[in-house]
């Protein structure tokens, strides 16, 4: 692909926008359910209020897929000698497992 | 005396300790000079205006990449030695002098020279010292070339094909010059996977360069005028 990096970088800039404020909020959420003491039933009567909490993060999961994937590519590229199209491959699975499993828990809340 | 170890061979070689006598106001390229004078004439090593102008007598200082020329002996001395070795990230030619044409290559692929536009100047053009776009290039532009910072970044030892902090800076004066012709040219050659994106803005650049500038600063305003013609659909 064209400029593969220069949209990476791009992707990596733009998830991590997405990422800031769901981190924050997902904090500030942890705080809140421990807070009123924590059970499954609490927390799945919250997440399953509205279809909000599963939409945030899902979105969430998405962001944190593309982020991590490409991170860790770059990380890779930079230590160690791993440069050509397997290891775009490799995140790209990376980013796909990451992707599955996140939206399976989500699944499971929403 | 000072005890002044200084790196002998190329890629494969020692540190040898030499006795220099120390002097008031002494810099270390005098340190270099006086061991070649009296003490080695086979030792190599690269200078010129001896003044900070020509940005040929980089080396490593006690484990940091100065220009030896204006680097007080004083000022890096530790319990009476200093350790002297070529400069980081470029191939040894011998002793404390690099091979440079990788970075001044590197100066080049990133399209590092000005693009006049094709008819003939008929009129001088005229542009403010005070235009904001001039002083960003005025801040960048004074680069001797010495690769000091080329020498202090990671990211060119972790990928050598990075372009580096000197090339970027030197393209961040051109596309901040109005007259100029061929800007998204520009911005297409410092794009690329090697181009303004790999820098992590870790500032070791600015730490190190003996006059000022910081590459930084023009990288991440390279970064963002890529973003916007790539957003664009012009690159
Ligand atoms: S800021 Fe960029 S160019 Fe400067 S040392 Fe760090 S990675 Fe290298
Ligand atoms: S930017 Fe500074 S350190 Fe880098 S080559 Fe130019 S003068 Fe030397
Ligand atoms: S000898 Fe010219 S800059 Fe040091």
């Amino acid at each position: 692909m064209k400029r593969l990096e220069l949209w990476l970088y791009i992707a990596q800039r733009a998830s991590a926008l997405v990422l800031a404020p769901l981190v924050l909020l997902h904090l500030g959420v942890i705080l809140y359910a421990v807070a009123g003491g924590l059970s499954a039933s609490e927390i799945l009567g919250r997440t399953r209020s509205t279809w909000m909490w599963p939409a945030a993060y899902g979105l969430f999961v998405v962001a944190a897929a593309v982020h991590a994937a490409i991170g860790l590519r770059v990380v890779l590229r930079e230590w160690t000698s791993w440069r050509d199209r397997s290891l775009d491959l490799a995140t790209l699975g990376i980013g796909l497992v990451l992707l599955l499993l996140g939206l399976r828990a989500v699944q499971a809340i929403a | 005396m000072l005890k002044v170890e200084i790196w002998r061979g190329t890629e494969e070689g020692r540190y040898e300790t030499y006795e220099v006598p120390s002097q008031p106001s002494q810099t270390v390229l005098d340190l270099v000079t006086f061991v070649q004078r009296k003490l080695d004439p086979s030792l190599a090593y690269r200078f010129a205006c001896r003044v900070g102008v020509c940005g040929s007598c980089a080396m490593t200082v006690n484990d940091t990449p100065r220009w030896t020329c204006r680097t007080h002996v004083q000022k890096v001395v530790e319990r009476g030695r200093v350790r002297i070795a070529p400069l980081r990230n470029l191939p040894i030619v011998k002793d404390l002098a690099t091979d440079m044409v990788p970075f001044f290559d590197k100066g080049q692929e990133a399209k590092g020279r000005f693009i006049p536009s094709d008819a003939a100047a008929t009129s001088v053009a005229e542009i403010s010292p005070e235009d904001p776009k001039r002083k960003e290039a005025d801040a960048a532009i004074e680069c001797i070339g010495c690769a000091v910072c080329y020498a202090a970044c990671d990211v060119v030892s972790w990928r050598p094909e990075y372009l580096g902090p000197a090339a970027l800076n030197r393209a961040w004066t051109l596309v901040s010059d109005a007259r100029d012709s061929d800007r998204i040219g520009h911005l297409q050659a410092v794009a690329d996977d090697a181009g303004c994106h790999a820098c992590h803005g870790h500032q070791n650049c600015v730490e190190h360069c003996p006059v000022g500038i910081n590459p930084t600063r023009s990288i991440s305003g390279l970064k963002r005028l890529v973003l916007m013609a790539a957003v664009r659909g012009r690159l």
